[in-house]
């Protein structure tokens, strides 16, 4: 059976993308420009917090880490795809080359005192995307990642 | 984000509106540090937080470490959203919750 894009995407490009300085005071901007896309789709309010959360956290990694201690920056790319509805939202950076997907998972069973914050922001993207994938291709880290509608 | 705060003698209550994440999770750091010294109850009241992010569990993590020192903590009117992360990063083990 096919499943058929709901709302406006039909009329609308399926793909659209930001490119934008990759700093802190921008991850506001970047989630504006996610969640009218995801308008689209009539997605419900929690996988459209969870894509909120996911922004905060690899967005906010670039903003820190990817040119630090200079700034450049970064494209975001919103596609859907269809059977099952997706949307695949992708990072770009020219920075630094860095595999989030590479760092250790957290031990989520240490008491308050022994627990480390690092990875955890990750480990939560992890946890509430249906894919997550990285690539070094061309000077650039691209990494994408995917939710069911 | 908006955080209201109401001190009565030993205890501070934070309520808490909009999201916690990369750039107000500094907000909520600075709230608690400014008054926690001789709280022996604390409350954070996420009643009108939309959710948040690691940025947020951080700071969570840093009151609940010095209440364990000087007294208590409490985290009330927790959503399902909220609830999840909790579970997926195992801060349910951590904090003391109340989803009312």
């Amino acid at each position: 059976m096919q499943v058929e894009i709901k709302g406006k995407w039909r009329e609308w490009e399926k793909m659209k993308e930001l490119i934008i300085d990759a700093t802190v005071e921008n991850i506001e901007k970047v989630t504006e420009f996610v969640n009218q896309q995801l308008e689209r789709l009539e997605c419900s309010m929690k996988v459209q917090m969870q894509i909120d959360i996911a922004i905060d956290e690899l967005f906010g990694n670039i903003a820190h880490y990817a040119y630090h201690p200079k700034t450049g920056t970064a494209t975001v790319r919103v596609e859907v795809t269809e059977n099952p509805l997706a949307v695949v939202i992708t990072f770009i950076d020219n920075g630094t080359p860095y595999d989030p997907l590479a760092t250790r998972e957290p031990d989520i069973s240490l008491s308050a005192e022994e627990r480390q914050i690092g990875g955890l922001g990750i480990y939560m993207v992890k946890k509430s995307m249906d894919d997550i994938s990285y690539e070094y291709r061309e000077g650039k880290n691209i990494l994408k990642i995917k939710k069911n509608i | 984000m908006k955080i209201t705060k109401t001190q009565k003698g030993n205890s501070l209550y934070l309520a808490l509106e909009g999201r916690l994440d990369t750039n107000t999770a500094p907000e909520l750091e600075i709230a608690i540090k400014g008054s926690i010294d001789g709280i022996e109850e604390l409350t954070i009241d996420m009643q009108s937080l939309d959710y948040l992010s690691s940025a947020g569990l951080r700071v969570l993590l840093g009151a609940q470490k010095t209440m364990n020192k000087q007294g208590s903590m409490r985290v009330t009117h927790v959503n399902d959203t909220i609830m999840e992360i909790f579970d997926v990063t195992g801060f349910a083990d951590i904090l003391t919750i109340d989803k009312e």
